[in-house]
Parts: structure tokens; C-alpha cells; sequence
């Protein structure tokens, strides 16, 4: 097993009193892809941005490179720009494609990075698009230029919430093959939020099942599916409504 | 600006409500116009550049204050923040006469800014003064467009941009960079307010030749002079102004309303 990237300890994310995550214990491995699979308002995607650092989590502590953080201790910016974030829906700057997949650069200072990024995008099917304003794209090609800005980054960790929810097959295969090659070639770690369990199933090394705000089980994938050992894993994966 | 006798023009005309005595006003100050322009009349010239020069001054202070006021107050979550978000909506509305007599009261010798009579503390009738008094005037209007302009970008855009690695800071100019239309239209509120207001200018600037007088001040002492041409002829100059700005704006937004 290769060292983790991420530990997490009793971990807790509430909002006005109100707890959403409570993780005593996970571990995210380097150069893995991790699924996080569970219904709807589970803390998955909280779990996401406190993974991301976007925000300080109320107790506990997270270990991420060596370096422990907690409620008094938010990670130091070099630290954050090592892992991104792909959301379910897309927010892109009202500029140019080219200007979307650059800004990340440009915030670390680096501007010649053209070959780069046109490689980037020609990964992701949008080079021809390159000039095109954001504003006039369909909600798959902005979900591509979405993972272009965050793939030129090159960071350690990827986390992918919902990235191709309501995306046609199309674009679900062109997102799902870009992160796996991303894995492969570049080792970055990925950590993916998702409901299909398919998509799961096509993707992740191991999978864990979050509910109400829990981590309930954490398996290799064909463990999960096969024989999980928690009842509430078990019909989860047989589609029944768990809670 | 030649000597003219009062009520010399149509002043009859127009009380009578005779629309060919108004329209010949409004021709004759169309023409007048014309004419100060064309000569290069250097009482009209000193006239535009004071009131460009205070308003512009005013504007410049209260853009580099309000934007960035309007982005922490509209971004921010913090202890009184809608004190502040209702004195900024009070001050959007403050009547420009009432912010004369109040800067009027605190630059005079008496007031209680006056009578510090420190050099960067600006005296009454002075244009400097006047800036003061516009600067009051403008200042909540473009922080308060600026703040709902801001406020009107979608929440996940700043998370999503802290994702790539934005800095708290770096995060709020990109939400202010989406907001930018706004952003400048509440400049354009801005100098809207000042150019065209003449309370606050009168009270503190005292309408003072060569000094204190500016476009709108002028038009008043013209009309009251019965020089309706002239009146005229600085208030097409003033409109002019208004339509030049607004076409700059037009301009400046244009890449934003295309797309």
C-alpha cells in the first residue's frame, strides 16, 4: 500500500450547530482514485471542499503532504494550489476559453505556458474553441474547459464532484478517459464524488460510502460491490433507498 | 461669456407659455452655443474646466474608495455589516443641498473642521471645498452599485476560483473583474450625481467668477438674469458632457453586452 496523501482524524464540518461530516478515520493514497458514492445531503461535497481547504473544518485534523491542519490551522497557500477542484457545475469567468484555462497559471505567475495549455485543450476535444467566449458553450464543453483549467495545473489531487452529471455519453466518456489518463501519466490523485455507481465502478480503485455525513464503509471496488460488509453498503449498491 | 443685460431674450415669451418664443430660446441658445464654442469664449472655457476638474477629482476619490468599499461590504460577511449597507443605501439618496449646508457647516470658521484651520483641511468657497461636498455626494452611490454588482455574481464562482489557487484578495477582483458592467455603471452614477447637481456646488463654492463657478451654477445665475440663450447654451454644453460620458461607457461595457 503506498503512502497516503490524506488522513483524516475525527474530522467535523457543522454549520450553525449543525453537523454535516463527522469522519473519524480515512485515508486517501497517493496516485489513487478514490470514489465517494452516497444519496443526496450525505457531506459529500463538504468533504470535498474541506479535502480542497476551501474550508477550515470545525474539529478534528486533516494531514495532507506531511503537514497537519486543523481548526486553528488553515493550509498555507502553496499547500492549497497543490490540490483543485472540478464542480458539478461549472463557473466560468466571462472571458475567453483560452483566458479560463490560463487563469491558474497566471495566479501561480507563470505565462509561458502556451504549448501547455494547448495541449491541454486539445486533450479535451476544445482546442478549435480556444477563442470562444465562455458564455457560449454547452454545459459539456464548459464541464471540459472546466477540467482543462484544473489539468494544466498538474496538481497532486483532483477532486471531481459530480463532474459529469446531466453530461450526454459523449462527454461522459471524454471527462471519464481525460482523468484516468490524468491518473496514469501524471500519477495525481484522484478523489471522485458521484451517484452512479457505474461511473464508480468504471473509475475507482476504492470506493467509500458516505451517509449522513459518515464514512460508512471503505473497500477496494470489487469488495464494494461484491461482498460489502456493512448491510447499508449492501443496499446501496442494489439501488434501495439507504439513509 | 459677453456682458448681456438682463432679461434682455424672451423672457416674456416664455412666461406667456408662447411655444414660439420658447422654441426661439432654444434656438437661439443652440446657436449660441455654437458661437461661445466656436470663439473659444475663455469665461466659458474657465466654467468647463472647473467643473470638470472638481467632478472629475470627486469622481476619481470616490471611485478609489467606493469600488473597493462596495467589494468588502458586498463579499464580506462580518459584525454590523448592515449598519453599513444601510447607511450606504441612506447616502445613496442624500439630498445634495443637505450635504452642502453640512459641509458648509463643518469647513466654516466656526465649524468644527474649520476651525482646526489645518493647510489640508479645504477652506469654504473654494473648489477644493466643492470636491469635498461632491465627494460625499458620489461616494455612497458608486460603493452601493458597486456592492450589488458584486453581490449579483454567482457565490460558487469565488469558491470555484479559490479551487485554482486564488488568495482571498485575488478571489474578490476576479468577482469584481465579472462584475465589471455594474462596476461602471456605478460610476457613471457617480459622476452623474456631481456633474448635474448645483446644491451642494452653490452653498460651499458660492458660485464665485473665476473661482467657484461651474456649469450648473452658471445656468442658474443666467436664468435668473432672464439670459435664457446663455442658460441654454451651458446647459447643452452640460448635456453634452452627460452624452459623451455615457457613449465612453457604451463603449467601455461594449465587449460585455456583445457577449
Amino acid at each position: 500500500m503506498s503512502d497516503p496523501i490524506y488522513e483524516l482524524q475525527s474530522v467535523t464540518k457543522a454549520y450553525n450547530g449543525r453537523s454535516v461530516v463527522q469522519v473519524e478515520r480515512l485515508k486517501i493514497r497517493r496516485g489513487e482514485i478514490m470514489a465517494i458514492v452516497g444519496p443526496s445531503g450525505a457531506g459529500k461535497s463538504t468533504l470535498l471542499r474541506l479535502l480542497n481547504f476551501l474550508e477550515p473544518a470545525t474539529a478534528g485534523r486533516i494531514r495532507f503532504l506531511g503537514a497537519e491542519f486543523g481548526p486553528g490551522r488553515a493550509a498555507p497557500l502553496p499547500l492549497r494550489r497543490r490540490v483543485t477542484t472540478v464542480f458539478q457545475r461549472p463557473e466560468l469567468l466571462n472571458r475567453s476559453v483560452w483566458a479560463n484555462v490560463t487563469y491558474g497559471l497566471r495566479l501561480r505567475g507563470q505565462r509561458n505556458s502556451t504549448k501547455l495549455v494547448d495541449a491541454t485543450l486539445t486533450q479535451v476535444g476544445m482546442a478549435h474553441m480556444s477563442r470562444c467566449h465562455a458564455r457560449t458553450l454547452s454545459g459539456g464543453e464548459a464541464q471540459r474547459v472546466a477540467l482543462a483549467r484544473a489539468m494544466v495545473l498538474r496538481p497532486d489531487v483532483l477532486l471531481l464532484d459530480e463532474p459529469t452529471a446531466n453530461l450526454d455519453p459523449y462527454n461522459v466518456g471524454l471527462i471519464e478517459t481525460n482523468v484516468q489518463t490524468l491518473n496514469r501519466e501524471h500519477g495525481v490523485t484522484l478523489v471522485l464524488v458521484t451517484h452512479n455507481i457505474f461511473q464508480a465502478q468504471r473509475l475507482a480503485e476504492r470506493v467509500a460510502l458516505m451517509l449522513d455525513g459518515q464514512i460508512i464503509e471503505v473497500a477496494d471496488t470489487d469488495t464494494f460491490f461484491q461482498s460489502p460488509s456493512d448491510p447499508r453498503t449492501a443496499a446501496f449498491v442494489r439501488g434501495e433507498m439507504v439513509y | 461669456m459677453p456682458r448681456r443685460q438682463a432679461g434682455r431674450s424672451g423672457f416674456h415669451d416664455i412666461n406667456r407659455g408662447d411655444w414660439r418664443g420658447i422654441l426661439n430660446e432654444i434656438l437661439r441658445g443652440l446657436a449660441e452655443v455654437m458661437r461661445l464654442i466656436a470663439g473659444g469664449d475663455p469665461e466659458l472655457r474657465t466654467i468647463v474646466q472647473l467643473s470638470l476638474s472638481v467632478s472629475g477629482s470627486a469622481l476619481l476619490i470616490s471611485t478609489a474608495i467606493g469600488i473597493p468599499l462596495g467589494t468588502i461590504v458586498g463579499l464580506s460577511r462580518f459584525t454590523g455589516r448592515r449598519l453599513v449597507v444601510a447607511l450606504l443605501y441612506t447616502g445613496m439618496g442624500f439630498p445634495p443641498v443637505v450635504v452642502g449646508l453640512f459641509v458648509y457647516l463643518m469647513l466654516s470658521n466656526s465649524g468644527p473642521l474649520g476651525r482646526l484651520a489645518w493647510s489640508f483641511i479645504p477652506t469654504l468657497f473654494t473648489p477644493a471645498a466643492m470636491v469635498v461636498a461632491q465627494i460625499i455626494i458620489s461616494f455612497p452611490l458608486v460603493a452601493g452599485f458597486t456592492m450589488a454588482a458584486v453581490m449579483g455574481v454567482s457565490p460558487h464562482l469565488r469558491q470555484q476560483v479559490q479551487s485554482l489557487g486564488a488568495t482571498p484578495l485575488q478571489s474578490k477582483l476576479a468577482v469584481l473583474a465579472e462584475a465589471r458592467v455594474g462596476v461602471i455603471v456605478s460610476i457613471v452614477a457617480g459622476f452623474g450625481s456631481i456633474i448635474s447637481e448645483v446644491g451642494a456646488v452653490m452653498i460651499v463654492g458660492g458660485n464665485i467668477e473665476q473661482r467657484t463657478r461651474v456649469l450648473t451654477t452658471a445656468i442658474i445665475l443666467e436664468t435668473r438674469k432672464g439670459n435664457f440663450d446663455l442658460a441654454l447654451a451651458l446647459g447643452v454644453v452640460l448635456l453634452s458632457f452627460s452624452f459623451i460620458t455615457n457613449m465612453a461607457v457604451l463603449w467601455l461595457q461594449g465587449g460585455a453586452f456583445r457577449k
